[in-house]
């Protein structure tokens, strides 16, 4: 077989890369571990966590199906709208949530479900008196909802995007109506990433612990993750805050086994990659539908969005933009998100493509499937593990060697980079499985690797799940707080730390101004992100 | 404008790493070096932190070193975590709910430092950690649309259930575990069947101040639970008056934040000045307006008119840190149970 030395190294980078995290995460946990004076701190499962995992799982279950049941009529849409105007900028609205921290997304939510929100001011005018209260589980779904439908519906549209253009040229002649579509071409499609949509979703909405709290309305809404930073920071006992961290990972991760399995995988077609031209969705029916389902997601994400910017043009943004304090935590973050996202992209490129190579001989040896799963499960598992726990462990790991405040920006790096994985992931490993069916035995029979191979033949059809992987990691990155609070690092100041600084000293309008800034930062990586989408023709060309 | 940026913040690490090269060596030349860990906001750009170490550097012919952490408790986790390796010649910013625990690391030493002349409603005194500023909580309340504000905790427990109030998570943050030791103090007993009715008129309990605060100020609620000091801030910074503190009857738990020198500082003597320096008119002064809490010592000049509008409370609780360490745990079991039921 051809480039055998290139699939070895390809193997070993992508080795290196999951023993990277691994020992991340395990030397953190064996410090923090080793730290504990074996104080006795009672019965882990006691009738409190009892509760609070029930309640994790509940909410997190119910965020992850509204917003996937929510996401496909919208990806469907935006997949048979292909050219409206405005969609590119559809498409941006899509990424920017992701780049806000919690407390600024619940401020924004607040101004249009609240109690003198939008929608309770104008049910007033319409002679309601009684508010409509979203403190409580509907506002903890509302804004689990607000925070990933968009991603989900994201996730999806590049699913049905990759469906051979010869389906779109062939439906017709079938006479497939709306219905026979979406049942034989765009739900196997989406069916294929459901389990890893859905997986992401629920860890994500498991560990959320700010928003659930702030928008809770009481301690009954409490999830594991909060059970974990009251061990670790307010009782200070490490090894119950291992031990819940523990309970999260095993409970989540069977729930994602268990999803893993009931779901069929991918089929991929064969394609000549010619542009995709769709004539379904013209009809006036479909149009309307279409039509409806965008406005909901568009208003759902997008009038928060404007609060949050309206807010923060009220701020006095012109002293903001000129303090130095602003311009540091904006170089900060920037250099963290760019540094975080290119290591969490390359990192799990290599690892998506040595999982494959593990599994490409017919009958894998057991120690390759064993590899390959766990790059799949780290690659999921790893959102599960709390971050305050890492920046703990790691503190403890680093103080021996002087003067720790130094490596706080590269622990803040390789947190937000593993952070960032799962999402990685899921953009790339699908893109990726379908490159390689379509391309690797032709490449392989024309002698085509290595650079060549890069450059001409996975660039072109890589590039936009690429660029969106690249700019999804750094949103995160840019709205993460960061969980060095402990080291206490002069020079970690990030915008969303700056933020929530101004906050805790009164100074509102700063911190609405902040946020605002925060937002159009994303945007920008955003645009970064749809790079290429304006003309979907092009690198499909391969 | 993006490349300029990386270069810009490329070169502020060259600058840091020459920065930290520098401080290497200049720690080595004859001047003293205290290092003092504190919370985040006392070394912000509006913090004490500058003009009090400025002040203190030129008496002490000394340079004041700061490591800054999330907040009190993080600063005791930290502390914590480095135990007998800590650098730490001062910690300063601990609360007296924290001061059991920290005295039971012992990793700090008796101060030595006079403090009789301190004024601290309910007295506060202590071998091992000094005073320095203290603030009452108090429910903060919106004068635009709350008329009536509770005048007594039981008025804010019994009241009408559609006057909201936001408060934080004893859990998680400072303010909250205030907010239970408070009703503790004047239920006893009876504070979980207090918690079951102050239940229906809390909107929502948030992980931390800034959040709590947040709502409140977008109107989500017309009261919150803050500081006696927060109208301070409305009223210097921002010239209102809209934002007031309520007046309970039964009186105001408070807030005494402290600080103490560690075992293992390299100059006792050094640390011993400064504990002294944060009683005197210098540091005091520094405090009302950049910390918003009310000092324990004389200031050089009176405090700003704002400070004399503010709530006074007549009674003072502090329930005793050796009994808030030994209970919390069962205490924020109560108030769990309490605020969980339907």
């Amino acid at each position: 077989m051809f480039g055998a030395t290139e699939n070895r190294m390809t193997t070993a980078a992508g080795a290196l890369s999951l023993g990277g995290i691994l020992l991340f995460v395990g030397l953190a946990a064996i410090a923090l571990l080793a730290q504990s004076r074996g104080g006795d701190a009672g019965p882990l499962f006691d009738a409190y966590l009892w509760r609070v995992t029930r309640f994790t799982l509940l909410q997190a279950s119910l965020s992850t199906l509204i917003s996937i049941l929510f996401a496909i009529p919208v990806a469907r849409a935006l997949a048979r709208q292909a050219s409206f105007p405005g969609r590119i900028w559809v498409l941006r609205l899509m990424a920017l949530p992701l780049g806000l921290p919690a407390l600024v997304a619940a401020l924004g939510l607040i101004e249009v479900w609240g109690r003198q929100g939008l929608l309770n001011t104008a049910l007033a005018a319409a002679g309601l008196a009684q508010p409509i209260s979203v403190y409580g589980l509907f506002g903890i779904l509302t804004a689990h909802v607000f925070f990933n439908m968009p991603l989900a519906a994201r996730l999806m549209l590049t699913g049905i995007e990759r469906i051979p253009a010869e389906y779109w040229r062939t439906s017709p002649n079938l006479g497939m109506g709306p219905l026979a579509t979406f049942r034989f071409i765009e739900w196997p499609a989406i069916r294929g990433l459901l389990p890893g949509i859905a997986g992401l979703i629920f860890m994500l909405c498991a560990t959320s612990f700010t928003l659930v709290l702030t928008l809770g309305g009481g301690p009954a809404a409490s999830t594991i993750e909060v059970a974990i930073y009251q061990a670790l920071r307010f009782d200070f006992d490490p090894p119950r805050a291992i031990a819940l961290s523990g309970l999260q990972v095993a409970l989540t991760g069977a729930l994602l086994i268990l999803l893993k399995f009931v779901a069929p995988p991918p089929e991929e077609g064969e394609t000549t990659g010619r542009a995709i031209r769709r004539f379904d969705g013209a009809s006036g029916l479909s149009r309307l539908f279409d039509r409806i389902w965008l406005a909901l997601a568009i208003a759902f994400v997008g009038v928060p969005l404007a609060a949050i910017a309206y807010s923060g043009a009220k701020a006095d943004l012109l002293r903001l933009v000129r303090e130095p304090a602003f311009h540091h935590a904006l170089a900060m973050s920037t250099m963290i998100a760019l540094l975080s996202a290119t290591v969490s992209v390359v990192m799990t490129a290599l690892m998506i493509r040595a999982e494959r190579l593990a599994l490409a001989p017919r009958r894998p040896r057991t120690a390759a499937r064993l590899f390959a799963g766990a790059i799949d499960a780290s690659t999921s598992f790893i959102l599960l593990v709390p971050p305050v726990v890492l920046g703990a462990g790691w503190f403890l790991l680093l103080t021996p060697l002087g003067d720790v405040a130094r490596f706080a920006p590269a622990v803040v790096i390789a947190i937000n980079a593993l952070m960032a994985l799962p999402f990685v992931y899921r953009v790339l490993a699908p893109a990726m499985a379908t490159h390689a069916v379509r391309t690797e035995r032709l490449a392989a029979s024309l002698g085509i690797g290595g650079f060549h191979r890069l450059r001409w033949i996975d660039w072109p059809a890589l590039r936009r799940p690429l660029l969106m992987a690249f700019s999804f990691a750094m949103a995160l990155s840019l709205g993460d707080l960061g969980a060095v609070a402990l080291f206490g690092s002069e020079e970690m100041v990030t915008l969303p730390f700056l933020l929530y600084s101004r906050m805790a000293s009164y100074r509102t309008a700063d911190a609405a101004g902040l946020a605002l800034m925060l937002g159009l930062v994303c945007l920008i990586l955003t645009v970064l992100g749809t790079a290429g989408e304006e003309k979907p023709s092009e690198g499909r060309s391969a | 404008m993006s490349s300029s940026l990386y270069s810009k913040a490329l070169s502020r690490l060259a600058i840091a790493a020459a920065a930290l090269a520098a401080f290497s060596a200049h720690a080595l030349a004859a001047e003293k070096t205290l290092t003092i860990y504190t919370y985040e906001s006392f070394i912000t750009e509006w913090g004490p932190g500058a003009k009090v170490a400025e002040a203190f550097e030129k008496e002490c012919d000394c340079k004041v070193d700061y490591v800054g952490v999330a907040d009190g408790v993080e600063l005791l986790t930290r502390l914590k975590l480095e135990g007998e390796g800590s650098k730490a010649d001062i910690v300063l910013g601990l609360d007296t709910n924290l001061v059991a625990e920290a005295k039971a690391t012992g990793l700090f030493a008796p101060h030595g430092v006079d403090t009789a002349a301190l004024k601290v409603p309910g007295g506060f005194s202590d071998d091992t950690f000094v005073p320095y500023d203290y603030g009452h909580f108090a429910v903060i309340y919106d004068t635009e649309t709350m008329k009536n504000p509770p005048k007594s905790l039981k008025e804010l427990v019994e009241g009408d259930p559609s006057q909201k109030i936001v408060i934080e998570d004893p859990r998680t943050s400072t303010p909250g575990l205030g907010l239970l030791l408070w009703v503790k103090s004047v239920y006893g007993d009876k504070a979980g069947e207090a918690w079951e009715k102050l239940k229906e008129r809390v909107l929502t309990v948030t992980p931390g101040w800034s959040e709590a605060y947040g709502l409140f100020t977008k109107g989500e609620a017309p009261m919150v639970l803050s500081y006696t000091t927060s109208p301070a801030y409305h009223m210097v910074a921002e010239n209102t008056d809209r934002y007031q503190a309520a007046s309970f009857a039964e009186g105001h738990y408070i807030q005494i934040e402290v600080a103490g020198m560690t075992q293992k500082t390299k100059d006792p003597e050094l640390a011993r000045k400064f504990l002294a320096f944060m009683t005197g008119p210098e540091f005091q002064s520094i405090i009302p307006t950049t910390n918003w809490m009310l000092p324990v010592g004389a200031t050089k000049e009176p405090l700003p008119d704002a400070f004399g509008k503010l709530v006074n409370p007549e009674k003072t609780f502090l329930l005793p840190s050796e009994e808030v360490a030994a209970s919390r745990k069962a205490w924020i079991d109560e108030w769990l149970a309490a605020m969980s039921k339907n």
